[in-house]
């Protein structure tokens, strides 16, 4: 099948006015969304980029100071913080998600009775804003107040668990409620992706005696590898993006123990007046962004869809 | 034709009247983080009293980090062009935004009302930049305050502690008795409250002034320094184990119940008492913290006035005339529990802890010993103030030595400027 | 569909591992939302007094009416009920332009290819990925200067904006597996550019839409930092509310009536996840995030 480019396949009612009109239609529908990106997106980046090469402390400031503010940024304990936890807790974020999402996905997939109902319990997290749960999350894991408290109420009085309170160990914490949030999503694509499998190649699997384990394993999991880029890049950006769950659940403590570089990026701007540090690291979180999103485009778009 | 002429009349009179009236904005937006229902409470008597003097007030309230998220919305406004005509701000903020030229020169209100003699000099310097007025202060909160649950208190003595060392004992008297000798919550801000009032009584007010007002590096490096530190560790081991995350206020609510014998805290605590009605002298107990009687570290909020249009100016010069009313500052500052920012006002409806937040008031004023809290942003900007945060923060829960403390201390304050 | 679970469909001990797992699974899932609704139904002595999963001794809905109709948010204690109002104003209109603008743009993207229409679709999608912190203050500038501060267009206007991305994304993929024969055909008959669209297209699309309008609705329903500087005050959405009931600095922590809130909040999601989830698995699989 050719790609066609059905504007050229028409001809043109009438020369110039009406004709170039119908003939560029499709760009002119377009141009507005392509025009609002540029300008809110790339627009707003490239304001940024300039603003982290800027003065600015309270409100923008366009005084040029070179590489001022990224020698600062570089020299503050908290930013190595901030990026040690998004490496922590991006790769454990993602992994457990993915891997719980595609679990329960085969889980689901077995032809389960009240399969809509378990699919909304485990989809509803992602619907859910975070200052409603963080509260509800943040009282679970309170030593004193939450599981600890329950398990020793039923008797199991040695049980602790305080990584909320631990400076290190708090970010598990943060893992445990991100995945609990968004796992459930991945679970959708991932069923998704599971019903859209070709039977025939099973079968042929079945018939050359393979086992249920070694079909999943072999078969199934490789067709569904767009579907794990996808998920991919949708938890990627919100490992990178987590704000309101690392403010609602910890607030970045204790002490500084969870920051991460988007509330390090917010307190920096909004409220120690720094805005030229923060957005200073707004660059680097976008490069950091574009380091993972670029890739998976090209692959992305260098496929002939036809 | 009678009719088309009537009909006229009445257009060109509603023309003229519609005239008469737009040309004033009889309202007032407000930004503020006020949102208990407590607080609640003690702004609708502004917010009534605007009211009888026709104008209206549009309510903007952000809560959240103490303000955190409302500076957030502040920056969007402002970088919009339509601020709201009075932001809840404190201390080095207001300097902060003076400075951008984004507020608005009430010094007329100020000069009518006579503020320059009743409001004190510590407190001006926040609500005027180079001479005008632009912020009207609301009250005067200060942080060097203990407050103790009076039937622990009495079993362990019932004697004020008037220094550093009476105060350990009598901590330690709580924690022989088996409560929490100290609640403390575990945000960074509360942290830094407890420091203000380590560092007075270890160090004395010159200390206080040379290391987190001037910021000199040799005072904020010194072994003073590294004392308060220590100090501020031994005090951790009065704390409970499960304090991160905690709200201030469910600090002090473990010293209402008897949980704990004592908190260190501002005296907006005051309030959380009041709301669980119980009476000071009673209940609860209100001191200075040992070693720093005489000295108030105050934190005070004003209401910065930001440039509106010409049309909100009448309105916004009578909101901050109002703020500043005697019976306005008697009436919120009992329920918010701070004392007026006006020294004039008499104290007869404060309770016991009140006049005395008063009269410690005017007596520090008058001996100048009235200085800005650090840990409430009154010895510095916010991004030095945050900086220190920083260290204070990780010193108390552990992940920093006392001595390592103060050199980062220095390297802190540094590099933030 | 699911044809390969005949064929891989276990039995007996299987299924109870299968069913057992699941259910574990969705214990850990329901947990906050019953901790959320248990202690909304308690008294505030009893949360004190008892722990956290404890079912309530008396359950009552007191907690649900104030936080409804006399909770505290700023100076006025009127509850939440009448900023849901304002969030439904803001979300329903940015749903449904920026879907249509989706819509319009997968199609478009997919049928009326052009030179450097990959370019055009990468370029669009980054803008998913933008943080919003990033963008918050020049947008607010902009905004200001388009006369559209503080007002609720202006909110709508930045939700379709930043939405756009993530509904050509679904739209693009989704459109690209509808066969071109169609759309030929159609075009050899005579129909013109939206006529496709309108005849051909759109008619098939549901599935897509309902996905693509349910991720938005939850995006833009939940979102608090565009609200609460764009949107503060008496046309606050709802997210701004609840966060001044939940955050008040000071005052007795109304864990139950806080809760409520909560729940109202997220009532009007909960409501489209439950009712469409269905739609939602089988849009995804029509393409929204098949590579």
């Amino acid at each position: 099948m050719t790609v066609t480019t059905l504007t050229t396949s028409r001809t043109p009612r009438a020369e110039g006015g009406i004709g170039w009109l119908e003939a560029n239609l499709p760009k002119i529908v377009l141009a507005p969304s392509f025009a609002l990106t540029l300008v809110f997106v790339y627009g707003f980046i490239l304001w940024t980029v300039y603003l982290s090469f800027s003065k600015s402390r309270l409100v923008p400031n366009y005084d040029f100071v070179g590489l001022e503010q990224y020698y600062r940024l570089w020299s503050i304990p908290n930013w190595y913080v901030a990026l040690t936890n998004l490496a922590i807790y991006g790769t454990l974020y993602i992994t457990f998600s993915l891997i719980l999402g595609l679990l329960i996905a085969i889980l689901l997939d077995q032809r389960i009775r009240a399969e809509g109902l378990l699919r909304a319990i485990y989809l509803y997290p992602m619907a859910v804003s975070f200052i409603v749960t963080g509260t509800a999350w943040q009282w679970f894991l309170n030593p004193g107040l939450g599981l600890d408290r329950v398990m020793h109420a039923w008797g199991w009085q040695s049980f602790t668990f305080a990584w909320l309170i631990d400076p290190r160990m708090a970010i598990y914490t943060i893992v445990i409620a991100g995945v609990w949030q968004t796992s459930g999503f991945v679970m959708a694509m991932f069923l998704a992706g599971l019903r859209g499998i070709d039977n025939e190649i099973i079968k042929a699997a079945q018939i050359d005696g393979a086992s249920t384990p070694k079909i999943y394993w072999r078969v199934i999991i490789p067709q569904l590898r767009p579907v794990f880029l996808s998920a991919l890049i949708v938890l990627a950006h919100m490992a990178i993006k987590s704000y309101d769950l690392v403010i609602a659940l910890t607030g970045g403590g204790p002490g500084n123990a969870t920051e991460m570089p988007s509330t390090f990026m917010y307190s920096y701007t909004f409220s120690r007046n720094q805005m030229g540090v923060g957005a200073a690291s707004a660059v680097i979180m976008l490069m950091t962004i574009s380091a993972l999103i670029v890739p998976y485009l090209y692959s992305e778009l260098r496929e002939k869809k036809t | 034709m009678k009719c088309f002429r009537e009909l006229m009349t009445a257009v060109m009179v509603a023309g003229a009247l519609s005239i008469g009236t737009a040309r004033a904005d009889e309202s007032v937006e407000v930004l503020h983080w006020w949102t208990s229902g407590g607080e609640a409470k003690a702004l609708n008597i502004l917010k009534e009293t605007l009211q009888k003097q026709g104008v209206t007030w549009k309510d903007m309230p952000v809560a959240g980090g103490g303000g955190t998220q409302a500076m957030t919305a502040l920056k969007a406004r402002v970088a919009a062009g339509n601020p709201p005509a009075a932001v809840q701000l404190l201390g080095y903020d207001v300097t902060d935004w003076a400075e951008e030229g984004a507020l608005a020169d009430i010094s007329a209100v100020a000069e009518k009302n006579g503020w320059d003699k009743v409001v004190p000099p510590a407190l001006q310097a926040f609500s005027k930049y180079k001479g005008k007025w632009i912020a009207a202060p609301v009250n005067v909160h200060s942080t060097n305050w203990v407050w103790l649950n009076k039937a622990l208190y009495d079993k362990a003595g019932g004697k004020a502690p008037e220094n550093w060392d009476e105060f350990i004992a009598l901590l330690d008297k709580f924690k022989a008795a088996g409560v929490t000798a100290l609640a403390q919550g575990g945000a960074p801000w509360q942290d830094a409250t407890v420091f203000d009032s380590v560092v007075i009584t270890t160090g004395g007010i010159d200390f206080y002034k040379k290391a987190l007002i001037d910021l000199d590096a040799t005072a904020l490096g010194s072994d003073t320094m590294t004392k308060v530190f220590e100090r501020m560790s031994k005090l951790r081991s009065y704390f409970d184990s499960n304090r991160a995350g905690r709200d201030w206020n469910l600090a002090t609510a473990m010293v209402i119940k008897g949980e704990a014998g004592a908190q260190i805290m501002g005296d907006w605590a005051k309030g959380e008492f009041a709301a669980a009605g119980k009476k000071p002298g009673e209940d609860f107990v209100c001191i200075r913290f040992p070693g720093t009687q005489g000295v108030v570290t105050f934190n005070a909020d004003q209401f910065a006035a930001f440039k509106v249009g010409k049309e909100q100016q009448e309105a916004q010069f009578k909101l901050v005339a109002d703020v500043e009313d005697p019976s306005f500052q008697s009436s919120f500052n009992v329920i918010k529990g701070s004392a007026p920012a006006r020294i004039d006002v008499p104290d007869t409806a404060f309770d016991s802890c009140g006049k005395k937040a008063i009269a410690d008031l005017k007596e520090a004023s008058t001996k100048g010993t009235l200085i800005g809290s650090f840990a409430h942003g009154h010895a510095s900007r916010a991004n030095i103030k945050l900086a220190m945060y920083d260290v204070i923060t990780r010193e108390l829960n552990g992940q920093l030595e006392p001595a390592a403390a103060a050199k980062a201390l220095v390297a802190a304050v540094k590099n933030a400027q | 569909m699911s044809a390969q679970a005949s064929a891989t469909h276990p039995r007996g001990l299987s299924r109870l591992l299968i069913y057992g797992s699941l259910g574990l699974f969705a214990l850990f899932y329901m947990l906050p939302l019953f901790v959320m609704i248990v202690t909304s139904l308690k008294s505030l002595d009893e949360i004190h007094s008892g722990t956290m999963l404890s079912l309530p001794v008396a359950p009552t809905f007191d907690a649900w009416e104030k936080a409804w109709s006399s909770a505290c948010s700023g100076l006025s204690c009127n509850g939440v009920k009448g900023y849901f109002v304002n969030s439904i104003r803001m979300v329903v209109p940015a749903v449904v332009i920026s879907a249509m603008l989706g819509a319009f743009n997968g199609y478009v993207l997919t049928k009326w290819r052009f030179t450097g229409h990959r370019w055009i679709f990468g370029l669009m999608l980054f803008g998913c990925f933008i943080p919003f912190q990033v963008v918050l203050v020049p947008t607010a500038r902009l905004l200001g200067s388009l006369g559209l501060a503080n007002t609720t267009t202006g909110l709508v206007l930045v939700h379709v904006v930043y939405g756009i991305g993530f509904t050509t994304l679904f739209f693009r993929n989704f459109y690209i597996a509808f066969p071109d024969e169609l759309v030929r055909a159609a075009m050899l008959d005579g129909a013109g550019f939206f006529q496709i669209f309108f005849r051909i297209l759109l008619p098939s699309s549901l599935p897509i839409i309902v996905v693509t309008v349910i991720y938005q609705f939850t995006n833009i329903w939940n979102d608090f930092l565009f609200g609460s500087s764009f949107a503060a005050g008496e046309a606050a959405p709802m997210t701004v509310a609840l966060n001044n009931l939940v955050n008040s600095s000071t005052g007795v922590k109304e864990y139950n009536v806080n809760m409520a809130a909560a729940i109202f909040a997220a009532l009007p999601t909960l409501f489209v996840y439950l009712v469409a989830g269905r739609y939602f698995v089988r849009g995804l699989m029509a393409g929204a995030v098949k590579g």
